[in-house]
């Protein structure tokens, strides 16, 4: 056996070399852990983990203006807002079609929400435009069926768009992927429509906007296209097609009512203007400033959200400050800051002297008061704001007292809740307890021979307490300081419940974006830009107690 | 332990410190009455006056000077002001006879050091006093909503007919209405519905995960710890956006299944963190010792580490149980009308509609809190009993 160590390397029971033997029981316990703490590991990303991402990535996301206006924004793209002059026809036109199929969809109007958070006023533009699109088209139809019956016929255009030579289902599919962008949802489902190659050339936006019929008409009202009626939208793309279209070379079907047509409509109807539609609609539309706020909104993603959560605006000149009625946020997160501070102080000032006495009284008297501690930290959040909506109400147990003894005018009653001061109360009394839980635990590690020897070394009380007994029960205030204030910036219940208007925090606000106003963007970046604060005091508190060192109880 | 002992003091000081107090209360008896002024004099005569003719003539017989001061107390007070006179009079009567002797014996010197100077002792009592109204402070807001519970109108504050412990003022009228309300039943109905499988979920994941964390070799401790702790730095308005949006982009939203699994997921930090601190006491020679007599490694789970670990993993689920048991930010988001919980309920009680009901409620769930308390205490001993048996 001897011989076997003396001349090669050191074996394992099986024959294979000791190191490798050992490194492979090493690398079979680092996976046998791995296989325990998988599980749960992939629970708490999809059901934690995937939630936090998927909202810092909606406080960036931005693509609703590129999904509902897609020519419409590459067509600007080219557009100088410097010039003061409103862009040019071919943007309204594009525009047309655009705003057609999102009104159609109904997805305009939330797009005008979305620009409205940049620009006041472009909500209602939006919504009212909406509403009058089928006019322009509305014109040229009548013209046409009063012409000839056949322009009013589902069939008779299905007919003419489909052609009888090669079809091209490549437009199909584009609109397809923009509807789907708009309804923010799979469509699956055959279209049954395909345009003709010699029409798309012939009849391009005639083609573009018969093709967001056909593709909406099949896959969202589930309806046969050949049946169905086209859109008032369609007419004025043929209006505008048959403007320059040179059909001498054309005989496929529909061809003579497509000569007639053109002839008719030359005679009869003026040649279209998609910039006076627009204006007549709304004047609004020939203003640069709302263009330019397209302009600057359309890209994919944008620090636009971010920039409104701090009072700031991207504006197509660049990034400023938003005009002084319109900022709330920084005062919001000042104030969330300060009173978050003021109520970490309250639970130091209150905490250190029953942690104190905690860690210095014997061990059964302390155990009895420990539960006045742990009571309130065991009781329900609910339970315990209520109990101050209760006692700090203008008809409440306080004022009651106050007024019973004559302290208080029996008409001039304490305004102590719907405020800061409410807040403050009643988020202290609830956060009390985390912060003498680690005092008290830093305190009864503090031998109490070191305050006799400062004060028999000739200290007085309070250099004796000063000099000696804080210092090391600083790390407990900074442990319990921490965790208080991550606790108090985020808190919701209670500020919404007894804060009213002025003692209300960040958190609440951001409740407001998400369920009233819906603005999830900006509700993403204020969550975005607390979570930042939250998670450098938690790496902040990591480094100071360590997260393994957390108690309860 | 008494450090000093205990010399009678002179009757003159022990008067006057009851004087002090007698003068302190009496300044609140008189604001009440119309003058504060008087009240202070007053209080602090008459104090003064009780005192002293105990501390001089009574010494010997403690038992009956501070049953007899009681019983002035209690019949000055019925004649004042009436059954809550008398309730107010037996408080002071008791705490002035006991402040007198406690005085006069020199009995609150026993725990301070002999060479403490009397300003240290003055302080020493003052600090005792300041914590005391702190741990008052605490508790306050849980004991006026005991007695509130129980009030016979839908009012917020103690009627004169409760305060003058007339049996009219009394009902238990918010109980039965919790207790037949059918938006109160179905709350409750869904509060326990979904806190007990979210429970399970944390408890059942995460007791496997911290006895993986708590492996000699685990690549990656730190991060993983800090990711599984997450749920429960990260603020609650910030998981309840963030859940919101995902969830309702994969049609968890507003459905049982999406409640259950965002509270499990905010319950595993709880059951890790006390599991983990139970598994670092847990000795591992016992798994060996079973392995080597021929356990495998499922058996040596369930008949050696689990009965050890038990207490951690058992208080640990009762943290999840009250943490979803409590939520209401996260549950208010992801859930809809149908998963409306008890802490819903109250919330929009307390925001909207108040209704007395969440008074009755809440001592409910106080009851509740504290039998979880208990259980979590005994617990906590039993483990600690637990590891005090195996060397470590």
């Amino acid at each position: 056996m001897s011989d076997t160590t003396q001349n090669g390397p050191m074996l394992a029971a099986d024959g294979t070399p000791l190191k490798r033997s050992l490194n492979r029981a090493l690398r079979r316990q680092k996976l046998r852990a791995l296989m325990l703490i998988a599980p749960l590991l992939i629970f708490v990303l999809v059901t934690f983990i995937a939630p936090i991402a998927d909202m810092l990535f909606r406080s960036v996301e931005n693509q609703i203006v590129s999904d509902t206006l897609p020519t419409a924004t590459e067509v600007l793209e080219d557009w100088d807002h410097t010039t003061g002059t409103p862009p040019g026809e071919e943007v309204y036109e594009a525009l047309y079609y655009d705003l057609y199929l999102a009104a159609e969809a109904r997805a305009h109007t939330r797009l005008g929400t979305r620009l409205n958070y940049e620009y006041t006023g472009v909500s209602s533009l939006f919504r009212s435009t909406g509403r009058g699109l089928e006019d322009l088209g509305e014109e040229y139809q009548d013209i046409l069926e009063d012409a000839d019956d056949s322009w009013g016929e589902g069939a008779f255009w299905y007919e003419l768009m489909t052609g009888t030579g090669d079809t091209d289902a490549s437009l199909v599919r584009e609109h397809r992927a923009r509807l789907q962008a708009l309804e923010n949802a799979r469509l699956t489902g055959d279209v049954g429509f395909a345009p003709s190659v010699e029409i798309m050339e012939l009849l391009p936006q005639t083609t573009f906007a018969y093709t967001d019929f056909a593709v909406f008409t099949a896959l969202m009202d589930e309806d046969v296209v050949a049946e169905e009626d086209p859109w008032e939208g369609v007419y004025a793309g043929l209006a505008q097609d048959l403007q320059t279209a040179d059909l001498s070379g054309y005989d496929g079907p529909g061809a003579e009512a497509l000569v007639a047509a053109q002839q008719t409509l030359a005679e009869q109807a003026e040649p279209i203007n998609y910039t006076a539609f627009f204006e007549s609609e709304d004047e609004d539309w020939l203003n640069p400033d709302i263009w330019a706020t397209i302009q600057t909104y359309s890209s994919n993603y944008t620090g636009g959200y971010f920039l409104n959560a701090v009072d700031m605006q991207l504006t197509p000149d660049g990034i400023e400050m938003r005009p002084d009625g319109q900022r709330l946020y920084m005062v919001l997160f000042q104030r969330t800051l300060f009173m978050s501070l003021t109520i970490t102080l309250s639970c130091i000032l209150l905490g250190y002297p029953v942690a104190w006495l905690l860690a210095n009284l014997p061990a059964s008297k302390a155990n009895l008061l420990m539960i006045l501690v742990l009571l309130p930290f065991w009781t329900s959040l609910l339970v315990r704001t209520s109990a101050w909506k209760v006692m700090l109400q203008q008809q409440g147990v306080i004022n009651d007292v106050l007024v019973w003894l004559g302290l208080v005018d029996d008409a001039a009653r304490l305004v102590m809740i719907n405020n800061q001061f409410g807040t403050i109360v009643a988020m202290t009394h609830i956060l009390l307890p985390f912060m003498i839980l680690p005092l008290y635990s830093v305190m009864q590690g503090i031998p109490p021979s070191y305050l006799r020897a400062a004060k028999s070394l000739g200290a007085t009380n309070w250099t004796a307490f000063w000099r000696v007994y804080f210092p090391q029960s600083v790390p407990g205030i900074g442990a319990g300081s921490i965790l208080v204030f991550i606790l108090a910036i985020g808190y919701y219940i209670t500020p919404e419940i007894v804060g009213g208007r002025t003692g209300t925090f960040i958190s609440n606000r951001i409740a407001y974006h998400i369920s009233s106003s819906l603005n999830w963007g900006l509700a993403a970046a204020l969550g975005a830009i607390l979570l930042a604060v939250v998670l450098l005091l938690y790496w902040a508190y990591d480094r100071i107690v360590g997260i393994d060192n957390v108690k309860l109880g | 332990m008494a450090l000093t002992i205990a010399k009678p003091t002179s009757a003159i000081f022990a008067a006057g410190v009851a004087a002090v107090f007698g003068a302190f209360f009496g300044i609140f008896v008189g604001t009440a009455q119309g003058s504060g002024l008087l009240g202070f004099v007053a209080g602090g005569a008459v104090i003064f006056a009780l005192a002293w003719v105990l501390a001089t003539f009574m010494r010997e017989q403690q038992k009956a000077a501070r049953w007899g001061l009681a019983v002035i107390f209690i019949v000055a007070g019925f004649l004042f002001a009436g059954l809550p006179g008398a309730v107010t009079g037996a408080i002071f009567g008791v705490f002035f006879g006991w402040l007198t002797f406690f005085v006069a014996s020199g009995r609150y010197r026993t725990e301070i050091p002999p060479y403490a100077t009397p300003r240290q002792v003055l302080w020493h009592y003052a600090f005792r006093i300041i914590a005391g109204l702190i741990l008052v402070f605490l508790i306050t807001p849980i004991l006026v909503v005991m007695p509130l519970s129980f009030n016979a109108e839908d009012f917020f504050t103690f009627t004169p007919e409760m305060l003058a412990f007339d049996p009219e003022g009394y009902s238990l009228k918010h109980y039965r209405d919790f207790f037949t309300n059918s938006d109160w039943q179905g709350a409750l109905w869904n509060s326990v519905r979904i806190a007990p499988v979210a429970t399970i979920l944390a408890v059942g994941f995460g007791t496997l995960a911290a006895i993986g964390l708590s492996q000699p070799h685990v690549p990656f401790r730190q991060a993983i710890m800090a990711i599984l702790i997450s749920p429960m730095i990260v603020p609650l308005i910030i998981s309840a956006a963030g859940m919101y949006f995902f969830y309702s982009r994969i049609g968890l939203q507003g459905t049982y299944l999406g409640v259950v699994l965002a509270h499990a997921a905010l319950g595993i930090p709880f059951v890790i963190i006390t599991v983990t601190a139970t598994l670092v006491g847990f000795d591992r020679s016992l798994t060996r010792a079973a392995a080597n007599m021929g356990a495998d490694p499922v058996t040596t789970f369930f008949r050696v580490q689990m009965p050890l670990i038990l207490p951690g993993v058992i208080s640990g689920g009762l943290f999840a149980f009250i943490t979803s048991f409590d939520e209401v930010v996260v549950v208010l988001f992801v859930g809809s009308a149908g998963q409306k919980t008890l802490p819903w309920q109250m919330f929009i009680g307390l925001r909207e509609q108040i209704s007395p009901t969440i008074l009755a409620v809440a001592t409910i769930l106080v009851c509740i809190s504290i039998c979880l308390l208990a259980t979590v205490e005994l617990l906590r001993r039993r483990s600690e009993r637990l590891r005090g048996m195996s060397p470590s």
